[in-house]
This record gives C-alpha cells, structure tokens and sequence, in this order.
C-alpha cells in the first residue's frame, strides 16, 4: 500500500557527494558551516536545522538540501540503514537502571539512572551519570514533538497502569516502566534526526539543576497551546481537501492498524490471564496425587511419578507465562501506543498542509499566489511531509521486524515448554513399562 | 500371563461343576486371605460368565409411560445385547440377544446382589443423577459406557456371574421384577439403624476391616478431591487454548493491509485456529480417564459396605455371647442360690420371701435350656462370622488387584494422553512459528 504513488528514486550510493562534504568537515557534528548557506536560501526554520545536517541517513540529507521533489525509495533505506542499528554504527550508547526512592515533604517519587557512552565530539566528555524522573522524560518527549512535528518520536510508558492490581510504585510496575525508558531513549538515539536534538543532549548530559533551569526557558505553555488550537481547528475543518493519496492511505492504515493492535493486546493480556489461572489450579493438583500416594502400597510410586510430571509442567508454564510478558506483552503495548502516536503526526501534517491551504485561500483572490509567505509554507509542507515519509517506512520496517521476532519468540517459547512437558511424560511413561516388566517377570518365577 | 492350568471345558452341564472345584482349591490353599497368585486368579476367571458372552449396553432411547403411581414420565432405555462366544472351529457368529432396561432396573440388581453377597464387593453403579439434565445426551452417553462396565465387572466376578437373577436380568425382558422380588432379598437387608448401631458399640472388630474402612474412607476422599481440581484445571486449560482462536480472525484482517506480512499472518492465523479447535478432543478424552477414577469413588462405598456387614455380625456375635454369660449367671446363682449380682428377682425374693423349690427348679430348667440354645446358636453364629471374614476378605484381595492394576493402567493412560497433547502443541507452533519467521 505504501509503495503505490512513489517513484522508485536513483540508488543511493552508500559514499555519495553529499556525505563527503559532511564527513570532511570533521565529525558529524560540526559540520554545519557549509550548509547554514543552503538552509538561508531556503529560509528554514531553526526547528528545521537537525533535519538536514545531522541526518545519518543520507537520502533524507539529499532529497531536503539538493532535491526536494526527489521520493525516498524504501529499498535504498535498507540497504544502508539496519533497523536496530549495529554496534559498528552507534556511537551513542544509553542505559537506564538503578530506580531509586525520594521522599519529600511534599511528595514521593522515583528516580532512574541514565548513563550516557558516546564517542561523538559535540559531548563535551565521553561518559555521563545523571538521575533522571519520569516528568523529565515527558519534558523529552514534549520538546521532541514540538520540534519535529511530523517524525515518529518513541512511546512512553503510560503515567498510570489502568490494568491488572500493579501498584504505582510495585516493583513490577518500577521495571517495567524502567525497561520502557530504556527503549524509549534508545529508540531516540537509533534515530536518525531525533539523535541530534539538542534537547535530548540536555536530558542526557545535564546536572539536575541545570535541568530544572533549561526546563523554563523554551516556547513554553501557550506556544503549545497555540499549535494543539491549530491542530483542533484543523481537524474540526475536516479532511484536508489538498492531503496527498500517499498520506490519505496512512491515515487508513494506520486506522485499521491501531484498531488491530489494540483487540491484539487485549488478546495477549488475556492469554496471560488465562494461563496464570491455569497455573494456579495446577499448583494444587499435583499434591493431591501425592497425598494420595501415602494410602497406596502398589500404586504409590504411580501416584508419586504423576505428581511430580505435573509439577515440572508447573514450572514450565510458569516460563511460558514470563516469556509472554517479557516479549509479547510490552511490545504489543508499545504499538498501541505508538498507533496513537502516528495518527497525533498524520493530524500535525494535515494542520501543517492546513496553514498552507488557508492562506493560498486567503490570497487566491489577491492574485497573490507567488508570495514569498506561500513559498515558505509549501516548503515548509514538502519537508514535512518527506519527513513523515521517511520516518514512516523506517517505522513500517521496525514494526514489521519487530512484529516478526516478538511472535516468532512467541512460538519458541510455547515449543519450549510442550518440549519440556513432553519429555517429563515420556520418561514417567518409560518408569512405569519397566516396572511393568519387572513385575512380570517376577510373577513367572516359582 | 502364561497358563499352565488345563484349559477349562467349553460344555456348560460341567462348568458348575469344575467351577466349585476350583473353589475348593482355592479355599485349600488360602490361609485366612493370602493371596492368590495371579495366574490361579486368572484361570478362576476364565470360567467367568464374561469369558462366554459377549455383554454390551449398545444404545440408549428416550421413552415415556406410566409409573407406579400411573403418573406420565419420561426415562431412558439401555438396550442390552448379548451373544455367546462360539469357539473359532465352529466359524458360525451366534445370534444376537437383545433386551430394553431403564436404570431403576439396574439399581435394582445391584441391591439384590449387595444384599445376597454381602461379603463381595459389589461392583458400583455409575452415578445416580446429576444435578442438570438427565436427557443431556452426553451424560446418557456416559451413562450407557458407565452401565456396560458395570455388567462386565458383574460378570468377570467369579461369584456374581454365576447368579441366576444375574442371568435374567441380561436374557429376559418380561418378569423379571418380579423374579428378584420373589427372593425376597428385601427383608434380608441390614437396617441402616442396626448397622450404625453395630459401628459404634462392636469391641472387637477384625483389625482388617478397620483399616479397610479407613482406606475407603481416604481413598473416596483423595479421589474426588482430584477429581474436582482435574475439572477446574481442564476447564482452565479449555480457557487457554480456546483464546488462542481469537488470533485467526485479527491476524486475517491485519494482513489485510499488510503487504508483505500479509501471508505469513495470514497462515499463522490458521494454525491458531489449529489450536484452539484440538483442545476439544484432549478433554473429552480425559472425561474418560475421570470416569475410571469415578468408579472407584463409588467402589469405595462397596468397600464399606463389607465392613460394615462384618461388624454387624461380629457385634451380633458379642451381644450373643454377652446374653449367654449373664444367663449362665443367673443359672448358677439360682442353683447355689447365691446372689452375686444385683437383679430386682433378687430383690422381690428378700421382699416378698423366697420362692419354692419347685419354681426355682422350673426357672432353672427353662434358663438351661435357653442356655443350651445360646450355646449352638453361639457356635453357628462363630461359624458365620469366620466364613465371612474368610470370602470377604478373600474378595477384598482379588479387588485389591483389580484396583491396583485398574488404576496404574488408569495412571499410564493419563500420560499417554498428555504426551500427545503436547505432540500435537508441538506440530502446530512448530507450523506457526514457519509462519512468523516468513512474514
């Protein structure tokens, strides 16, 4: 579906021109000098200046500085791009462990600890220790937005779990939440644009006051509040009369997509309930076996084998149910929440494309259609909507390699513990025909 | 089980005959209960009713009539076939013999035959009513399969098969209630009052049937325990496999806006559905394995049953030979006339003056002679408590053996079925996990 309405564009040479002139200028980045003159031709944004220069992916460089009306082709995303990037491509290495208590006068909350290796140059130093509370990490994600309103900026992990008897500070609720920061940070340093955003440096390297003072200064409340009226109003105008077929299929997909993910998850959380279920009343039958065991003479090893079978099968459906909600369950989770996301930065685009189409309508009748306003809102639509295109396939190949291996890991750990169970009645069943011809045999003799 | 007895005859005129003898071997070698071995067991059988007919309860019919009580009702018939086993020289199948009975009929037999067997433990019926549907179509099923068991114990019994009532009730449809009714078994039967009565005051009860009654009472206990925590845990396990089945639809629907994930979704889906629909077939199977546990809940009570008929007779005994002493007792002290118990004759007497010579004399000619009565009615009743002990307990080993071997094939059976429960779990991730790995 993605692939209808897009030329396939000229192979990408992994070493092209414009690569060089970036490499030239010493690492990555730095290398802002020769472009600066490229983006005033263009009038940009300073929101836009991450956008090309410190881009890792070399079509988006070319396709907004060189050639704007230059498709990406998908296939020469992949070939350079790997979908969790490799070691040999990182440089940007960020764990997040380590959950502690604070309790104040006022309140009581938890802090992470994110610890930062990097190699690039634009860090002062090559290794960082900060704390760090989930309202800093919603700081993040809300400057990420805000400056790049049609990329795909990661899930985080939901203030509150409406689901299940986890407690807010459980230490179940506490790692999973850990686990999802990591990967949301991780998802930001994999990505291509979002890695060199200079508030995610900030969140990185900052002491916690010099956090708190960065905090305040920015665009601030009603700025935001500005583009969700925008947004809203956009929305309320209904589908945007101009929105390209490529981004009207999105919208679709994503439609049908969020709806699917979402009865998924419900699916998933369901096999679990039913399995830990299952569980519990196998804790309980194993034993009566046992039990029943000590009024038997004949039978009694019998009995005893059986109990023991089923509690090893016990422990095996207790790793099938670990296994469900270590893999299945988060990512299910975190594509919900993602459908959410991709239909927030569909809207934004339509509201982008909106300002566009409301002042070419303002102007239409001035004759005024060449101005140098409309110019800069249609460049302003163009990157966006190449930049959501971009971000999109790259999203569409994660989600379908991340769909691929969580499911196929599904199916390897129920292998697992039907292997498991099987070789548990298989030797009980080779126990008990021994006996048999044991007993057989001592029959026959006088 | 290799047989090294001579091959019992084929002729019936002989067959009471040898079967008698072979019980007397048997009576010979036992020592108070030991236990036979298998192979002599085994033979016994051979001349069993089960070895030279063929018994199935093959279908089951709704009816409806009139009651007793001439009121409408709506029942359910079991048709009992039965055909004589032709040895394999003849090559001729002999005709089938059929005849309709409903499960009041079989209640019937069986409380004939626990009351005129009371030291054999009688193999039980399938349960009496559930608390749903009669006419439910799968617990008629089980039913018919309970009733065809039942028949089959009855006539692998050494003891039971031989019983003419036995007999008519497999060969003759038309009066046969009458038939039993005829023994009049009824007023043979213990009173559950006099029976409750004897558990409690008996003194001296064979230690064995103590400990048998408290085995049946742990072994009824642990089984249906089990039996409970199986059904909640297949019941769990259906909730299992059976959500599983909700993948097939979403994954159809989500391939189809996917291009390339499209059919490995697609196909994995099916192999869900796979999934979910086997379950269905695992379980009844399992039913069956819960129906061979069930029939030793309910033997448990034929146990008992035994025991308590053993402390019936034995309390019967003591209270016999309890009335006896105290009559010796009031002979002597008549006789020496010594008064060495209190006894309100005793006190009259002071009272009232002594009695004559002659009435004392008639008094104690009628004591001597109830004395005299006592003691053989004493020694019949020793007789018959011995003889009791001996072929009840005889009967408790051969069910024992049975019980044992019953419930360790029952045992195998069960892993038998696990392990391919999870043969076929295997096959379909194996098949799903291809379907995600392609996508």
């Amino acid at each position: 579906m993605e692939a209808e309405g897009r030329i396939p564009g000229p192979p990408l040479p992994a070493g092209g021109e414009g690569i060089d002139s970036h490499l030239a200028a010493g690492a990555l980045g730095t290398a802002r000098g020769p472009l600066l003159a490229a983006a005033e031709v263009l009038a940009l944004d300073d929101e836009e200046d991450d956008l090309e220069v410190f881009s890792k992916d070399i079509s988006l460089t070319e396709v907004n500085s060189f050639s704007p009306s230059v498709p990406i082709s998908p296939s020469s995303m992949i070939n350079q791009y790997k979908f969790e990037d490799g070691p040999e491509l990182r440089d940007l290495f960020i764990t997040v462990d380590d959950p502690e208590s604070h309790i104040t006068a006022i309140e009581t909350f938890i802090t992470y600890r994110v610890v930062t290796k990097t190699t690039r140059g634009e860090f002062d130093s090559s290794e960082y220790e900060v704390r760090r509370r989930y309202q800093d990490f919603l700081w993040l994600k809300s400057k990420l937005e805000e400056a790049h309103p049609t990329l795909i900026i990661p899930p985080l992990p939901e203030k509150f779990i409406m689901r299940g008897m986890v407690e807010r500070f459980s230490d179940e609720f506490i790692e999973t939440r850990r686990k999802a920061l990591h990967k949301f940070l991780n998802r930001i340093a994999d990505h291509p644009t979002l890695t060199f955003n200079e508030d995610f440096k900030i969140f990185l390297t900052a002491q916690a006051w010099e956090l708190s003072s960065h905090k305040k200064q920015g665009p601030g409340l009603l700025s935001r509040m500005g583009q969700t009226v925008r947004a809203v109003a956009s929305s309320v105008r209904g589908a945007v009369k101009n929105r390209p077929e490529m981004f009207t299929e999105m919208n679709n997909y994503m439609e049908t997509f969020s709806q699917k993910i979402n009865i998924l998850d419900k699916i998933a959380h369901r096999i679990y309930k039913e399995e830990r279920d299952y569980f519990n009343e196998m804790k309980e039958y194993g034993p009566i076996h046992t039990l029943w065991s000590a009024s038997e003479d004949d039978i009694a090893d019998s009995l005893k084998g059986i109990a023991s079978c089923i509690e090893r099968c016990c422990r095996a459906t207790e790793r099938r149910m670990a296994g469900l909600s270590e893999h299945l369950l988060p990512i299910l989770h975190e594509y919900v929440l993602y459908s959410e996301i991709l239909m927030g930065v569909l809207k934004r685009r339509d509201q982008i494309q909106g300002e566009l189409d409301s002042k070419v309508d303002a102007l239409v009748n001035k004759k005024d259609l060449f101005s140098e306003e409309i110019e800069k809102l249609e460049d302003k639509v163009e990157r966006a909507n190449n930049a959501l295109k971009a971000d999109w396939d790259r999203w569409k190949q994660n989600m379908h390699w991340d769909m691929r291996s969580t499911f196929t890991n599904v199916a390897e750990n129920n292998l697992r513990y039907y292997e498991e169970c099987l070789a548990t009645w298989e030797s009980f069943l080779t126990s008990q025909t021994v006996d048999l011809h044991v007993d057989e045999d001592s029959e026959d003799r006088p | 089980m290799e047989s090294t007895e001579p091959e019992p005859s084929d002729s019936r005129p002989e067959e009471e005959e040898e079967e008698e003898e072979e019980e007397e071997e048997e009576e010979e070698e036992e020592d108070d209960g030991a236990l036979l071995a298998p192979k002599q067991r085994l033979a016994a059988m051979e001349d069993c009713l089960a070895k030279k007919m063929e018994i199935t309860v093959s279908e089951a019919e709704k009816r409806t009539g009139r009651n007793a009580m001439n009121i409408q009702e709506t029942y359910t018939a079991y048709l009992i076939e039965t055909r004589a086993v032709e040895s394999q020289s003849e090559g001729q199948c002999a005709p089938v013999e059929s005849l309709w009975r409903r499960y009041s009929e079989f209640e019937l037999l069986r409380n004939y035959l626990s009351v005129t067997y009371p030291h054999i433990v009688v193999p039980p019926l399938p349960e009496k009513r559930l608390s749903a549907d009669n006419m439910d179509p799968d617990f008629v099923e089980r039913r018919r399969i309970g009733l065809e068991n039942f028949l089959l114990r009855v006539a692998s019994h050494p003891v039971l098969c031989q019983d003419k009532i036995f007999y008519a009730f497999l060969m003759q449809e038309g009066g046969w209630k009458e038939m039993v009714n005829e023994t009049g078994f009824q007023l043979k039967a213990d009173s559950r009052l006099k029976a409750l009565n004897a558990t409690f005051r008996v003194k001296n009860p064979d230690k064995r049937f103590t400990e048998l009654k408290h085995y049946s009472d742990e072994l009824q206990s642990v089984i249906s325990h089990l039996l409970r925590v199986r059904a909640r845990v297949a019941d769990r396990l259906y909730g299992v496999y059976k959500v599983h089945g909700n993948y097939g639809r979403v994954f159809s629907e989500w391939s189809a806006i996917e291009k390339e994930m499209g059919d490995g979704l697609q196909s994995a889906g099916h192999h869900m559905d796979v999934y979910a629909a086997s379950i269905d077939d695992i379980l009844e199977e399992e039913e069956h394995y819960a129906d061979q546990l069930k029939e030793y809940l309910f033997y448990a009570e034929a146990l008992r049953a035994v025991c308590r008929k053993h402390e019936l007779m034995q309390y019967d005994l003591e209270m016999a030979a309890q009335d006896l002493t105290s009559k010796k007792q009031q002979c002597e002290e008549l006789a020496t006339g010594t008064v060495r118990t209190f006894s309100l004759k005793g006190m009259t007497s002071k009272l009232f003056g002594q009695e004559t010579p002659e009435q004392r004399e008639a008094k104690i000619k009628v004591l001597e002679e109830q004395i005299q009565e006592g003691e053989e009615q004493l020694k019949s009743k020793n007789l018959e408590g011995r003889d009791f002990v001996k072929s009840a307990w005889a009967d408790i080993e051969r069910f024992k053996e049975q019980k044992n071997h019953d419930l360790k094939e029952a045992l195998i059976s069960y892993a038998v079925m696990q392990i391919s429960m999870c043969k076929k779990g295997i096959q379909v991730w194996t098949n799903a996990k291809e379907c995600f790995s392609k996508m």
